[in-house]
């Protein structure tokens, strides 16, 4: 994880999704931006709920059937807003230039279709080359994931492999475009323990390989502190505090964060009650007017309540979402 | 995959002998046919002579022994009517009746399975209502009706398809239609929520990141997947249309078992029908195992485990 | 820049008046959405056959059965030849078609009703002592379902009317048969999950035997799923019906039956197609409603047998 940084590669403007349903309107991703640059892996970090799945799948344009629509922001890929794209251009765009990996690996590959099939389709649509140099191509993407005697697995179904051994050949298959982004959705959560850590070097190196900027959504301050340069913590459909992640460890400002980072359990120090945040989200339906953690936070004042604070600078490229802020 | 074979032979056989068994004594439990098969002014000698004829006299434990030791040998009794041993008189017909069938499946098919992607991809619209109708409307027309409404239309006003019996491809038409109707809604159905299940999969979402287009995610991804529970139905689907057969050979004059079950039901020959149910039994679960094999083959989940 | 928001779908609206005030209760039937409109189409096709059937004697302009052969083979009002004394026409023994598609109504619904008891009641007896019991119990009656659904019954059918002589007797059982395996099959499925719930393990806890238990607190709870499936089936046992009618092994004559009519009529079809072809619409179009009805009413009731 170096410092010096390329340009910014993508940039979220302003994203609002919002589920329209007979009940009401979800605002699951309610003014959510940031920006990736090349070759950096930012992290976003956020209780299950909070949106983040959710704005990925914005981003890529894939989200589920059923009232979900995006309805205002901009997502700048290369200066280029990709939400105007037709969709044939978005689909150009997907795998090429950002891709994902998705997070459950059993139900993540097509049952009947060999994984050899699967992954001679992602790489032919770019090339059109020959059906042998894909095959070649094939078991190559399958030795950069460190999958051992590849040759075999190509023939290989889903079922017959680990579930480890099937995220590296999804991962295999995301990156086989050679994306410019890559976007990972909690990819090691529903992987053992043990195989997660090496998945994450995996993903270290082929990032190191590729120089591609990664967006790591995740809900384990753990995985960021090993994985990401910038984290940005979502709480309730925005982004609450924003910067490096050796900062924002050492100062964490914004009480939600302060909270998350408290409650990850330590080895040293006070170890005789594990720390918990109180309350509930808000349900998404029913936002308040103010901040939203506002109920749930140790610090609160009055202005909290009527009015959402906006983003403060409390470091360097380090914003935090907090009225206490005004105070730096 | 080999004991899964041999299993579901087992089942096989012994379906096959509890419908056997069931047809046997169905038939003389439930009444006597020998009453519905001979004239009014019949005398006692005469109805003596009959059940003596059908092998009806002796205790049911004789009778049954007597029919096992029969059927072993291949020997279902002789049609009454038309004087010649049943098994031999179902074996003329059969071809005629595998003639037509795999017709009326596949047209089925061609009609059923698109309906039901489109119903699918439109689903709660007019379009799904649309089909829907369509395949409904298969089911609530009896296929008899639609026969003879094919062959008004047809045969007598338009005067472009013969209106029965057995020939060139234009004697196909009619009945393979006739036959085929009913499961389009079938199969409409099946691959409509089969679709709807498998579309919204992980796999799919992945399938739509590598940037393949749509209609290669619907009916490269989609629909393989969805298909598997509708081969699980071919063998089910397969026996409605032997059964459907015996409407619509008779509509249409068509020489085939179906036929056959209907003239023995008409002309009260027991020992036929007995004979042709055991034999369409035997049929239709071969049909049914043959199904069940190349499912566990298709799906490479059972075929490799 | 905005992507406009479209607007959120609105709630469907009742925008058809029930013709008839006394049917507006059904509209209020509960449910959980609104969103399907309340098919009055279906509905009162419906109608017009149950009140053909029960007031048969009243609404027939002529006996079903009386042969008038000198009237014979009139084609219907609308087409050149027909009269309006004979609305529908008659067929070849001079009968009116009117009338005799009144009666055959009743014969229709009369046996649809007594088959779906008996057919229904068993397949609901044998769902729930296999669900409740399950174990062995359950395994082999179970069995016996698969063995049905694979087998068709319609042939046991034909056997019987050939064994039993035609009769409603015969044409009930028969019917039965077809229907029973789907009935037990669901029924059992609901009775599984039922099971698990804490009343039944309460009854169990009081002591109560286990024919008090499936009776007074399965029976209750499964008592939704049989009346869709009731609903779902009748389509199916109006066609047997008229199927087995029409192959010769139904009520027999001069009983007029609509499957039986179609039958009637085959061979004159090149001249006198309304004898078989007016039946077969009547019997499309009470299919069709009590399909598109019993759908709806599924949808309302218990939308989780959508899979039915």
């Amino acid at each position: 994880m170096t410092d010096a940084k390329g340009d910014v590669v993508l940039e979220v403007r302003e994203l609002q999704t919002h589920f329209f349903l007979r009940r009401g309107v979800v605002k699951a991703v309610d003014g959510v931006s940031f920006t990736l640059r090349r070759g950096e892996v930012l992290g976003l970090v956020g209780e299950s709920g909070c949106g983040k799945s959710l704005t990925a799948l914005s981003i890529m344009r894939l989200l589920p059937k059923g009232g979900a629509r995006t309805i205002h922001g901009q997502v700048l890929l290369n200066g280029d807003d990709i939400l105007t794209r037709t969709p044939g251009e978005m689909r150009e765009i997907r795998g090429r230039k950002i891709s994902m990996i998705l997070q459950d690996p059993q139900t993540s590959l097509n049952p009947v279709f060999t994984i050899g099939d699967q992954l001679r389709e992602a790489i032919f649509r770019r090339s059109g080359a020959r059906n042998r140099d894909v095959v070649r191509e094939a078991i190559d993407a399958l030795r950069r994931v460190d999958i051992s005697a590849p040759e075999q697995r190509i023939g290989q179904f889903p079922h017959q492999m680990s579930g480890g051994m099937k995220q590296r050949v999804v991962g295999a298959i995301s990156i086989s475009g050679h994306p410019e982004v890559l976007i990972a959705d909690e990819p090691t959560t529903a992987l053992d323990v043990t195989i997660q850590l090496q998945y994450l070097k995996l993903l270290q190196r082929l990032q190191q390989e590729t120089g591609m900027a990664i967006l790591f959504i995740t809900h384990d301050f753990g995985v960021v502190a090993r994985m990401c340069d910038r984290v940005a913590v979502m709480y309730a459909g925005r982004i609450v505090e924003c910067g490096p992640v050796a900062e924002v460890f050492a100062n964490p400002s914004h009480p939600y964060t302060q909270a998350l980072i408290a409650s990850v359990p330590k080895m040293t120090g006070n170890t005789r009650r594990l720390y918990t945040i109180e309350g509930q989200p808000p349900s998404l339906m029913d936002l308040p007017a103010g901040c939203r953690f506002a109920p749930r936070c140790p610090h609160v004042e009055e202005r909290c309540e009527s009015a959402y604070p906006p983003s403060f600078t409390v470091g360097r490229e380090h914003t935090a979402d907090c009225w206490r802020m005004t105070a730096r | 995959m080999k004991r899964y074979i041999v299993y579901r032979l087992l089942q096989g056989v012994v379906l096959l002998c509890l419908v056997a068994t069931i047809v046997f004594f169905l038939g003389r439990l439930t009444g006597n046919p020998v009453d519905l098969m001979l004239p009014e002014d019949a005398t006692p000698a005469d109805r003596m002579a009959m059940i003596k004829a059908l092998g009806l006299d002796g205790s049911l434990f004789q009778q049954f022994t007597i029919f096992v030791g029969n059927a072993s040998h291949g020997d279902l009794g002789n049609s009454i009517r038309m004087r010649q041993p049943a098994v031999e008189a179902f074996f003329s017909r059969l071809p005629n009746t595998l003639a037509i069938i795999p017709w009326a499946l596949l047209l089925a098919m061609c009609a059923g399975i698109p309906l039901g992607v489109i119903a699918a991809l439109n689903r709660g619209n007019m379009i799904d209502r649309a089909a829907g109708t369509v395949a409904v409307l298969g089911i609530a027309m009896p296929s008899f009706w639609l026969g003879i409404l094919l062959i008004y239309v047809f045969s007598v006003e338009l005067g472009w398809l013969p209106s029965g019996r057995m020939g060139g491809p234009e004697h196909y038409v009619l009945p393979v239609i006739t036959l085929g109707a009913f499961l389009v809604a079938g199969f409409m159905r099946l691959v409509r929520s089969s679709m709807l299940e498998v579309m919204e999969s992980e796999f799919v979402k992945l399938a739509r990141i590598k940037g393949l287009s749509e209609s290669v995610v619907i009916w490269k991804h989609c629909l393989r997947n969805a298909l598997i529970p509708v081969l699980t139905l071919w063998g089910v689907f397969v026996g409605n249309l032997i059964t459907g057969a015996i409407v619509t050979e008779t509509v249409f004059a068509w020489p085939g078992v179906g036929r056959l079950t209907y003239e023995a039901v008409i002309f009260r020959d027991f020992p036929l029908l007995q004979a042709v149910i055991i034999l369409k039994a035997i049929l239709i679960l071969g049909i049914n195992l043959f199904v069940d094999i190349l499912y566990a083959y298709v799906d490479p989940r059972i075929r490799l485990a | 820049m905005s992507i406009p928001a479209s607007a959120s779908p609105k709630p469907a609206s009742e925008t058809l008046r029930p013709a008839i005030p006394a049917l507006a209760w059904i509209a209020r039937l509960p449910g959980r959405s609104r969103r399907r409109r309340v098919p009055w189409i279906p509905i009162c096709i419906i109608a017009i056959m149950v009140s053909m059937a029960l007031f048969a004697p009243f609404l027939a302009p002529y006996s079903p059965i009386d042969q008038t052969l000198r009237d014979k083979l009139i084609p219907p009002f609308w087409v050149d030849g027909g009269s309006v004394s004979y609305i529908l026409g008659t067929d070849a023994f001079g009968r009116d078609m009117l009338s005799r598609l009144i009666y055959g109504a009743r014969v229709s619904l009369i046996v649809a009703a007594l088959a779906l008891t008996a057919g229904g009641g068993i397949g609901l007896l044998i769902g729930i002592v296999a669900g409740y019991f399950g174990g062995a119990v359950d395994n082999v009656l179970m069995r016996l379902v698969d063995a049905a659904f694979t087998f068709p019954a319609i042939l046991f059918a034909l056997l019987l009317a050939v064994t039993m002589g035609q009769g409603l007797g015969t044409l009930v059982l028969a019917i039965s048969l077809l229907l029973w395996a789907s009935f037990a099959r669901v029924i059992r499925g609901e009775v599984l999950s039922l099971k698990q719930r804490d009343f039944v393990a309460l009854a169990k806890v009081r002591g109560c035997s286990s024919a008090r238990i499936m009776l007074t607190h399965i029976l209750p709870n499964v008592l939704n799923t049989f009346m869709v499936l009731v609903t779902l089936n009748i389509g199916v046992v109006i066609i047997a019906e008229a199927s087995l009618s029409f192959l010769g092994a139904g009520i027999p004559p001069p009983t007029p039956t609509w499957g039986l009519m179609v039958s009637d009529g085959r061979g004159r079809i090149a001249e006198a197609w309304w004898v078989s072809l007016i039946p077969g619409i009547a019997i499309t179009l009470l299919v069709l409603s009590v399909n598109v009805f019993g759908d709806w009413l599924r949808d309302r009731l218990d939308p989780r047998l959508r899979q039915l």
